[in-house]
């Protein structure tokens, strides 16, 4: 909402030299948000003044443009009294119009500084200004005409062109409708200084009678009150004055035509959206309805729209003729000829206003207004003024019918206790101060011993609540006023497990030189064919957006990969030699239990309702995945670098799993996206029970390639919820021999289909309880083993807990150790 | 050695004469100072300590001597082979001094050489900032609260008082789930884990709420779609604005420094009544408006930074959320993580902190 100030002082009296700003600060600090303060003449100095266009002679150029030669009388403003010589390229006047010149040694904005110069064979002293060249808009038709007797030549041009004014924008919240009109800001204003207030809706309104239009409302509730007035002989052609003009375009709106510009400044004036029809067009009484499903009209936009059965429509005996408070039809709209004019200022039930214009993707400064609530008593004030105006200027006569249909909806009480506003706000607000302040937004109080009854004022319809009232007193009190006080000492529980468990596992994976991301988790089909899952995979089975940011995009992700995978290759094309990056996140999968339930709001649902809620929750459980690629280790003087690899993915997984204390284990499994021979499952062991909670190893040749990532990249990702259930709440205190160490090794070779894991396995069972440790250490194929087998060398560390071990038992145990490997895997002892 | 010496003819031994064993003993002596390393050293210890020394000599002669010259002849030898001794062992310890002295001196390296060869890896400041407000409120003793992110319509909206014609509610705000009748939106704010907590547990309720959020923005240096926010909500007997006011503050001063507080704007949020806007006194000019003799860049002059909103808790949501608004007052407020963290640290684009780029999240290591 954009207030010229000279407009809000024109209801209030401020006191004297209360500057834009301090009145800004102020509004701001009652709730009105000080956005922007415009001040138009800021960037405009030295002579603007008003000229008049004595002579003018249009003179062709050779380039194909005519410019006119003009004489100007500029009175005594130039000096001299001389007429004044300026070369203009407008053609929008003609000798004797009033225009706004700037003479020599004034500056435009821009810095655009005015000098006598040579042009077109002339000495061009000075300018004729548009409204652009003066930064009043964008209107750039032709240069600024004034009306007749707009001033005298020489005067300045500042206060008619209302470049002497500043403007304050607002930021209205959705509650302040009433702030939408200079009558709301002003109030504000009045109340921010203890102010006079005049009321515009205020005026000696004549009498409703039968004899105007004919108007009949089916739907009171969607509109309670129609006022229809009717102006006769109106001049069409008649100019808006220039001191409406002005406002409407300070007020951030285009001036159009008189009959526009009336209604529109009534509007702002008041705060009422009004709607003219060309009375000619109309045919036979107007009737308000509600429009039936699939009924069609055309809007003054031009638009043909289907109508819903919850729009409110205007009709007459041609059929529709008005979206009601939304937008007039094209039918009846008001042209350059129109003579007669039918006012229509009527009340709109806010809540029809709003699904109205959603449906049908209108925004309009009238739709604004009506849908956030419009007082609902000055309907009449408001189409009085518009035939004072359209009468005035436009040289009509006031039909003396007076057409009132319906009575204003009685505004709504709410009882307080004096003190609650103390007891919400922390303030020490007395019952006095209640009631002054609610007094002064308007409120009618009834006054009892411990409470109050007020009446809201009908321009308020946001107050509701008994709380509304508490932030009217606080507001004016002012926030500023609000104590700062701890609350008493709460008694957390502090970080719950999973809490405290995440920051663990971000810790571990950055303490292995990891770095974490956050991307959206937004995917689509052509991410799932890069990571070349089937069309079965199901990953690819998502939530869906109704409305995603891109097509391309459209579903929640099912997997980080994506997002780790693009943020890797984006750090890869920007120069990264290698890159380790990590997510934590949740991904969802569609629960497929029915809607979520909608109920209501008045109390609380029944926990069997809640849990049906719950239940149509999307699974969303948090992943963790790693993406590495390129150099994992940097090259230097200590020897070469090391490029990542699916041992990497797999040795992260067992780092964070060993940190938690949850046992896990792998094997080979495939799964797109990862090349199908360097794939871990990772499963949960132990009390996990063999779970499996994700993946990891290298990607798919062709997954690196589509995402363009160095080869032999590689990958993981796991449920982090499964891995965290499964962690080790009290780590139980190691208990471990002070007796000396035997150590074995062994050279077993097995078949190549073999996994360390089983040997490793069976060594550890055979071996027994003397074992410590179990390490593979070197894995060897060559020509001596012949094809198909490999040699896997293991460390075997041997201790006992109460004694120093004899080279009998560690060899005894070493035999068991291999003898079990043999039986279960075929290995073989290599000399 | 006590093998037989085969090298000399007893009948031709002449006695010892103390002039010579003086002369052998000053050679030896002589050459133990001479040695320059310990390989030396040890060369002269053979020479002159060794079996076929001239001492060793001269003491394997004594047994061929009259018994009477016999103790005479040992004495000397005796002193003059401890004297030698002693001086090898003296120049030992010299020498193996200077060796290992020498030895470290060999060994240096230039300290100044490059030792990154794993890189460092890094969390996430949103991350880690979530931490830090988390821990602030913790040490107040309040909780942190979470839920999921795809949450149900009527907990997203109805149950926070935006009724079903709010404008919040349409797709130019919200991302719905498709179909829409399914009743599911990405969340648009963490204020449906109030809900949540306020459903599911009994006051007093001291939480905060961090997490993602969505809404249908555009994505530039200012603003995304995806983003992060902490909400608090507080529910207990007897709160009142002057409690949000000090919690606040608190959080302000912890997050910002001391100095740096917060004002009240009246506003509106359904979900709150009063409600406010909070501002935060600019950490950069510390609410002058001016830096370095300019307006300040950070607050545009005006001495104060758009931190959130807040309020006391509207007693329709307490109704909703099955808490008993005779008895008990709340206060909630809201603020963006990802805004607050852009101050905190002059973050000039929002879009850095979605890039992924390590070269951003590497500096700020694993706390903030
Ligand atoms: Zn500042």
């Amino acid at each position: 909402m954009k207030a010229p100030v000279s407009w809000i002082r024109e209801y209030v009296d401020l006191p004297a030299g209360v500057t834009t700003d301090e009145l800004a600060a102020r509004l701001t600090a009652l709730g009105l948000k000080l956005e922007a303060i415009e001040r138009p003449g800021d960037q405009i100095t030295g002579p603007l003044v008003v000229g008049k266009v004595l002579t003018m002679e249009p003179e062709p150029q050779k380039n194909g443009k005519t410019i006119n030669w003009c004489t100007v009388d500029v009175g005594a403003a130039n000096g001299t009294g001389e007429p004044q010589g300026i070369v203009c390229g407008a053609h929008n006047f003609k000798p004797g119009d009033l225009v706004v010149t700037v003479l020599p040694g004034g500056v435009l904005p821009g810095n655009f500084e005015i000098s006598a110069r040579k042009t077109y064979g002339h000495v061009s002293a000075g300018m004729i200004c548009s409204a652009r060249e003066l930064g009043l808009g964008e209107d750039h038709d032709g240069i600024i005409v004034l009306s007749e007797g707009a001033g005298a030549p020489g005067d300045s041009a500042f206060p008619l062109l209302g470049l002497d004014d500043e403007v304050i924008e607002f930021e209205i919240n959705p509650d302040r409708a009433y702030a939408l009109s200079l009558r709301g800001v002003a109030r504000e204003a009045a109340l921010a200084y203890g102010a006079p207030y005049r009321d515009p809706a205020e005026r000696r309104l004549p009498e409703p009678n039968a004899g105007g239009y004919p108007v009949e409302i089916d739907d009171p509730a969607g509109c309670p009150v129609f006022v229809a007035r009717l102006v006769t002989g109106f001049d069409p052609a008649a100019p808006s004055p220039d001191w409406m003009v002005r406002r409407i375009t300070q007020a951030g709106m285009r001036p159009i035509s008189l009959a526009v510009d009336v209604t529109n400044y009534v509007m702002l004036e008041i705060g009422r959206p009004i709607h003219g029809y060309d009375a000619d067009r109309l045919q036979g009484p107007i009737r308000v309805r509600r429009a039936r499903e699939g009924e069609r009209m055309t809007t003054l936009d031009g638009a043909e729209r289907t109508l819903s059965v919850e729009d409110l429509v205007v009709t007459d005996d041609s059929g529709i003729i008005g979206l009601g408070g939304v937008m007039g039809g094209e039918t009846t709209e008001m042209s350059d000829t129109t003579t007669n004019i039918l006012v229509e200022a009527a009340h709109w039930d806010a809540t029809s206003m709003f699904r109205t214009g959603r449906r049908h993707k209108i925004t309009s400064e009238a739709g604004k207004r009506n849908e956030r609530g419009v007082d609902p008593v000055v309907t009449q004030a408001a189409a009085d003024r518009v035939v004072e105006l359209l009468t005035t200027y436009g040289g009509g006569t006031a039909d003396p019918g007076v057409t009132v249909v319906g009575l204003p909806p009685e505004q709504p009480t709410i009882t307080i206790s004096y003190d609650l506003p103390a007891r919400v706000t922390g303030m020490p607000i007395d019952a006095a101060t209640t009631v002054a302040n609610l007094e002064a937004v308007g409120c009618v109080l009834e006054k009892g011993d411990t409470t109050l009854t007020a009446t809201t004022p009908p321009w308020r319809p946001d107050l509701t609540d008994p709380f509304d009232l508490v932030e009217e007193v606080a507001r004016i009190v002012g926030y500023d006023q609000v104590p700062s006080v701890l609350p008493r000492e709460a008694t957390g529980r502090g970080l719950t497990r999973e809490q405290r468990l995440r920051r663990r596992v971000g810790r571990t994976l950055a303490g292995a030189g990891c770095v974490e991301v956050i991307s959206f988790p937004f995917v689509g089909d052509a991410t799932f064919d890069a990571l070349g899952l089937p069309a079965d995979d199901e990953l690819r089975h998502t939530v869906r957006l109704a409305n995603p940011l891109s097509s391309e995009e459209p579903a929640y992700t099912t997997t980080l990969l994506p997002g780790l995978l693009k943020a890797a290759a984006r750090n890869v094309g920007r120069g990264a030699p290698g890159v380790a990056l990590f997510e934590t996140g949740t991904v969802a999968f569609p629960a497929d239990r029915g809607p979520a339930p909608i109920y209501g709001v008045d109390w609380r649902p029944s926990d069997d309702e809640l849990a049906k809620l719950f239940e149509a929750i999307p699974d969303q459980p948090l992943h963790l995945a790693v993406v590495l690629a390129g150099e994992r280790e940097r090259g230097g003087w200590w020897g070469e670098g090391r490029d990542a690899g699916w041992a990497d993915a797999v040795g992260l997984v067992r780092r964070l799993a060993a940190e938690l204390g949850v046992e896990t284990d792998v094997a080979a499994a495939q799964r797109m996206p990862w090349h199908p021979g360097r794939c871990a499952q990772v499963r949960l062991a132990g009390p996990g029970d063999g779970l499996a909670i994700g993946y990891a190893g290298e990607l798919h040749p062709k997954v690196c390639q589509a995402f363009g990532l160095p080869p032999r990249s590689a990958a993981l990702e796991i449920d982090l919820d499964a891995l965290m259930r499964h962690a080790r709440d009290v780590t139980p205190g190691p208990d471990f021999s002070a007796y000396p160490v035997a150590k074995e090794d062994v050279a077993l070779v097995v078949d190549t289909e073999v996994t360390s894991a089983d040997v490793e396995s069976a060594l550890r069972e055979g071996a027994g309880d003397l074992l410590e440790a179990v390490r593979l250490f070197d894995v060897y194929t060559g020509e001596q083993l012949g094809a198909g087998k490999k040699s896997l060398a293991f460390a075997l560390r041997f201790r006992a807990a109460d004694r120093t071990l004899t080279e009998e038992e560690t060899a005894a145990a070493r035999d068991a150790a291999v003898a079990l490997a043999a039986q279960r895997t075929g290995a073989v002892q290599r000399a | 050695m006590s093998g037989p010496n085969t090298d000399y003819d007893p009948v031709e031994v002449t006695p010892l004469k103390a002039e010579e064993v003086e002369a052998a003993r000053d050679a030896a002596l002589a050459a133990i100072t001479a040695a320059a390393d310990l390989a030396e050293l040890k060369q002269v210890r053979i020479d002159h300590t060794g079996d076929r020394s001239p001492l060793a000599l001269a003491n394997r002669e004594i047994g061929a001597l009259p018994p009477q010259a016999r103790k005479e002849a040992g004495q000397r030898i005796g002193q003059a082979r401890g004297a030698v001794a002693k001086e090898l062992g003296e120049r030992q310890t010299v020498l193996e001094a200077e060796h290992e002295e020498r030895m470290l001196v060999e060994e240096t390296v230039d300290v100044t050489l490059p030792t990154d060869r794993v890189p460092a890896g890094a969390r996430h400041p949103l991350t880690t900032g979530a931490e830090l407000i988390a821990d602030i409120f913790v040490a107040m003793g309040w909780e942190v609260a979470e839920g999921p992110v795809i949450e149900a319509e009527w907990l997203n909206f109805d149950a926070l008082n935006l009724g079903p014609d709010h404008p919040a509610r349409t797709m130019q705000d919200t991302f719905w789930t498709d179909p829409g009748t399914d009743h599911l939106v990405l969340r648009t704010h963490t204020s449906p884990v109030q809900a949540r907590t306020m459903l599911s547990r009994t006051p007093p309720i001291y939480v905060v709420c961090p997490g993602r959020v969505f809404r249908t923005d555009e994505y530039d240096a200012t603003h995304s779609p995806v983003f992060h926010q902490v909400e608090g909500l507080a529910i207990d007997e007897g709160i009142t604005m002057a409690h949000l006011k000090g919690t606040l503050d608190h959080f302000a001063t912890q997050m910002f420094g001391d100095g740096i507080t917060t004002r009240f704007r009246p506003s509106y949020f359904p979900f709150t009544e009063p409600s406010a806007e909070v501002d935060l006194v600019c950490f950069v000019c510390r609410g002058v408006g001016e830096h370095d003799g300019a307006p300040c860049r950070t607050c545009r002059g005006e001495g104060w930074i758009e931190w959130g909103g807040c309020g006391v808790v509207n007693p329709r949501v307490l109704a909703a959320c099955g808490v008993d608004a005779e008895r008990y007052t709340g206060f909630a407020f809201g603020m963006g993580i990802d805004r607050t963290l852009m101050f905190r640290h002059g973050i000039e684009d929002l879009r850095e902190l979605f890039e992924g780029d390590v070269r951003f999240t590497t500096a700020f290591g694993t706390e903030l």
